[in-house]
């Protein structure tokens, strides 16, 4: 099925790259279903995603009421390519092993928690209310991961080599967070967002914490990878929407 | 203007729409839980506010589905239900009746006055069966998003804790 377009306002591309954020994470958390390590972990991982895929929907749907072209939630989702994706690199990662997946969710939590909680007072009173949920559900995710994190760094000699490893695949990406544009900085100016470069201190005060207790080394900041936000992504995402959008690109539409 | 006859209506759809249940905790109704919201009486019809518990909360649909059709078998008509996310739903709404409910169903209730999440856990959290507090969680994640999994130290039993929020 043809992909809509869309125009590139600011509030609405400001609203659909955290859309995209939380769709794409909640999509990957929810590739765990049925191979999650332990059955604990399997209702986690699928409550943390049906969380984000929650938050998902809630802000597609203002993106809709933004742009007023009649395009719901399901529009927005299914019906643009990758290019038209604005999420960032970090959410778009493969799962990996278990240890991948806790430290993703970790980078990416320490920032979004924060990031939520300085929403509530956004101008923009929709945006500021789904800021008030997110954050409340946010919160069990920071800890959830931050618990993970620490299990494992501070576990066996094979759990810890393998959150190292994690660390040092993803942390290239965690620079993206903090990135403004022209874009960014217009929301900002206006009250409508929160510059993100405020919550940096907090971010790496959190993941400090974490890495702390977990025994593990806070890698250095080297070359760091960007690009999500102009629609510029990973060979991964491509693959992920294949699946996430197969049934409605095939039967337009359809309904059961 | 809000004549006698519209504020007795809107007092009876209140009463049915917060008496539909949750489809996941059935002893619990919506005004129970606090996500019903509002009711009002337009001249359109009648529309009921509520309000997610979580933002993926699939029970919504459900909810909302189980409100119409209890106005309409009251003969009050199908009302138009609307989700509201501000101000945003805390478990502080939950109605005492409804702690006292969900603790006789074996799920320990959410606490009061819930604040910010401490980064690690150190919630204390009493066994919904022997009243022992010397309980452990088990998982932070239940079987649905409202709901961790705990056990009981004391009498050896596992129980739902319904998270604060």
């Amino acid at each position: 099925m043809t992909s809509i377009r869309l125009a590139d306002t600011p509030l609405l591309t400001y609203v659909l790259r955290r859309a995209d954020d939380a769709l794409v994470l909640g999509h990957r958390l929810s590739e765990w279903c049925g191979k999650a390590p332990l059955m604990e972990e399997e209702m986690a991982l699928a409550n943390m995603g049906l969380d984000l895929i929650g938050q998902a929907r809630a802000l597609y749907t203002y993106a809709g009421e933004v742009e007023a072209k009649g395009h719901d939630e399901d529009a927005l989702a299914y019906l643009r390519d990758e290019r038209a994706y604005r999420n960032l690199l970090l959410v778009e990662q493969p799962n990996g092993d278990f240890a991948l997946t806790m430290v993703r969710q970790l980078l990416y939590a320490a920032f979004v928690d924060p990031y939520w909680r300085a929403m509530m007072a956004s101008r923009d009173t929709t945006l500021a209310a789904i800021a008030a949920k997110a954050e409340k559900e946010t919160a069990y995710h920071l800890r959830h991961s931050a618990e993970w994190v620490v299990r494992l760094g501070d576990g066996t000699a094979e759990s810890r080599r393998r959150a190292e490893r994690a660390l040092a695949q993803l942390w290239p990406f965690t620079d993206e967070l903090f990135h403004t544009d022209e874009i960014e900085r217009e929301m900002i100016a206006t009250g409508v967002a929160v510059d993100p470069a405020t919550l940096r201190d907090t971010w790496r005060t959190t993941v400090a914490g974490v890495l702390a207790r977990a025994t593990l080394t806070m890698p250095e900041d080297g070359w760091m990878q960007s690009g999500g936000r102009g629609g510029r992504h990973s060979e991964h995402l491509g693959h992920l929407l294949a699946e996430l959008q197969y049934m409605q690109r095939t039967i337009p539409g359809a309904t059961w | 203007m809000v004549t006698p006859d519209r504020e007795q209506l809107r007092e009876t759809a209140r009463r049915v729409a917060g008496a539909v249940a949750d489809p996941e905790i059935p002893v619990l109704t919506i005004a129970d839980l606090g996500v019903l919201r509002d009711v009002r009486v337009l001249e359109s019809g009648i529309e009921v506010d509520i309000t997610p518990t979580y933002c993926g909360c699939p029970a919504m649909t459900m909810i909302a589905l189980e409100i119409e059709l209890a106005l309409e078998k009251a003969g009050l008509g199908r009302p138009k239900v609307v989700t509201v996310l501000s101000p945003a739903w805390t478990t502080d709404w939950m109605s005492d009746e409804g702690r006292a409910k969900l603790k006789d169903y074996g799920i320990a209730p959410p606490q009061k006055g819930a604040g910010r999440r401490a980064l690690f856990g150190v919630d204390t959290v009493a066994c919904p069966q022997c009243g022992s507090t010397d309980t452990a969680a088990i998982a932070d994640f239940g079987s649905t998003a409202c709901k961790a999994l705990w056990r009981c130290n004391t009498c050896r039993e596992p129980f739902d804790y319904f998270k604060c929020h």
